[in-house]
């Protein structure tokens, strides 16, 4: 038997090519796997067993015949429910949606058909991407693979609990202020947001197209540079090669985003930190000086955006979206221009600052989440000795790169004493994503245990 | 319209359409809002101040 929960893309293509195995069984396995766990996980959405046995003998049929689509060809995937795939509704984990039907693939999963992928089913999301604990869904929440009596993460909780329980050896997210890096440290994921406007977001729901990245979550860099390769539309990309990790310049931004930090996770970022020193890594500090205006900034843009598209649902359904969900939404509709037009400003020197504070190195470098995976239905959280918000202490480390568009990556870091997942985030500049790609690559070799 | 005002107004228009459970997410809002008006970048019409560039970020043992 395969066990799906540790394989990765690179390791079932060999066994693949080598015809040890078959895409047809590995894509019984995940649907074995999400028989038995899904019921606990509510991962999944829809699971789209028929149609993923029908690509899967397809893709076996094309290989026996000579024909490789690449590295992702055969391999069993997942796709949050964000996100069109032709003739299955695109629920946004809202009855809001009900009766949607996509017409046509997203042009993202249609280039991961392309490559061979086989779509295996649609996960659960924090309803409309709206939230980082995946518990406000239509379909109730998505759950931790580590603990199901936490949060998984969010907004694409149920894309990384479909990886991390090998349900599928990798996800698409979509990533608006941390949605695919939140759940990927969640759960003991690798998530990759690229540079923004790189991935195109046509036929996703939006949430705020001025932040809104798609993206991959999997278990190792490699696997997520096949994915982010064949989201591009480049099904065959050459290997990738790690950066010299001798040498290897990264800063890390303490004022502000070390401030709030869980006394677990600040022992195993200093411990990754010290790794990496001694492979060979120079580790400077760095300082965002507008860092304390990035939660006012995002909130005013991303409620705002997001009220303008939901402004007509709100008065016509609006008993259909989950109550905190509809909340939020209705907050937008209060924003004012001026105010809008503060924080559209302050984006900009934030991107400026991120830029500057790249220009002496290869990479920032801090934590992807303060805290590990909260309890389901937990409003706060204490912090050290403070009581932090849920919402506002897991955006905390991540929105700031929605805002200027820097392409960040989540990397396991280690476990806390309660086997709960870490993670340590790398932040390249600006379309230069296949070189942070190359950083975090050559990092991971000195992080400790990959993902799960 | 200053923060308080538009508070003010805000919370009665919530109530106004059955939208109570609104106010304590707008007296965030505005805490967040009264946090974007007290930045340094904003402009000023009585000067000539603008959104500059940011400074050099400090660097050190790099």
């Amino acid at each position: 038997m395969i066990d799906t929960s540790t394989l990765t893309i690179e390791e079932f293509g060999r066994r693949l090519r080598a015809r040890e195995t078959t895409a047809e069984q590995m894509t019984e396995e995940c649907l074995r796997r999400i028989d038995a766990d899904n019921p606990r996980l509510n991962a999944f959405i829809l699971v789209m067993a028929d149609q993923a046995r029908q690509q899967a003998r397809e893709a076996d049929r094309e290989l026996a015949a000579g024909h490789d689509r690449g590295p992702l060809h055969g391999v069993p995937i997942s796709i949050k429910d964000l996100v069109d795939v032709r003739g299955t509704p695109t629920t946004a984990a809202s009855r809001v949606r009900e009766g949607h039907v996509a017409e046509r693939d997203a042009p993202a999963i249609a280039h991961l058909r392309q490559a061979g992928a086989v779509i295996i089913g649609k996960t659960n999301l924090h309803e409309f991407a709206f939230g980082t604990t995946n518990e406000d869904s239509a379909f109730g929440p998505a759950r931790n693979p580590h603990d199901p009596a936490r949060s998984p993460g969010g907004s694409s909780g149920g894309s990384a609990a479909s990886i991390v329980a090998g349900m599928a050896l990798a996800s698409i997210g979509t990533d608006t202020g941390g949605s695919i890096r939140i759940p990927a440290a969640a759960c003991g994921a690798v998530g990759l947001k690229p540079t923004h406007g790189e991935v195109s977001t046509a036929g996703v729901v939006p949430l705020s197209r001025a932040l809104d990245h798609v993206g991959p979550l999997a278990r190792s860099v490699a696997d997520a540079w096949i994915m982010y390769r064949a989201l591009l539309g480049d099904a065959t990309p050459r290997g990738l090669a790690p950066s010299p990790i001798s040498g290897l310049r990264v800063a890390v931004p303490r004022a502000y985003f070390c401030d709030v930090l869980d006394d677990q996770v600040r022992a195993r970022f200093e411990e990754a930190l010290e790794a990496l020193r001694a492979a060979g890594v120079r580790v400077g500090e760095t300082d965002i000086r507008h860092a304390k205006e990035i939660g006012p900034a995002y909130l005013h843009i991303v409620l705002a955006d997001a009220a303008t598209h939901h402004a007509a649902t709100l008065e016509s359904m609006p008993e259909r979206y989950t109550a905190p969900v509809r909340l939020r939404l209705e907050m937008g509709r209060y924003v004012l221009a001026e105010d809008y037009v503060r924080a559209q400003a302050g984006r900009e020197l934030l991107r400026q600052e991120v830029d500057a504070a790249l220009a002496g190195c290869d990479a920032l470098v801090l934590p992807t989440l303060p805290i590990v995976a909260p309890p389901l239905g937990a409003d706060s959280v204490n912090v050290g000795s403070t009581q932090e918000p849920v919402r506002n202490v897991m955006l905390r480390l991540t929105q700031l790169f929605n805002l200027t568009g820097h392409p960040a990556i989540a990397l396991p870091c280690g476990r806390t004493a309660d086997g709960l997942p870490c993670s340590l985030q790398i932040v390249g500049a600006r379309g230069q994503t296949e070189q942070l790609m190359r950083t975090a690559l050559a990092c991971e070799a000195h992080l400790g245990r990959r993902s799960g | 319209m200053t923060v308080d005002t538009w508070l003010d107004a805000a919370i009665a228009d919530a109530e106004r359409r059955g939208l109570s459970e609104l106010k304590p997410m707008l007296e965030t809002l505005a805490r967040a809002t009264h946090a974007l008006r007290s930045a340094d970048f904003n402009g000023d019409a009585s000067d000539s101040r603008q959104a500059g560039p940011p400074k050099e970020p400090m660097k050190k043992s790099l």
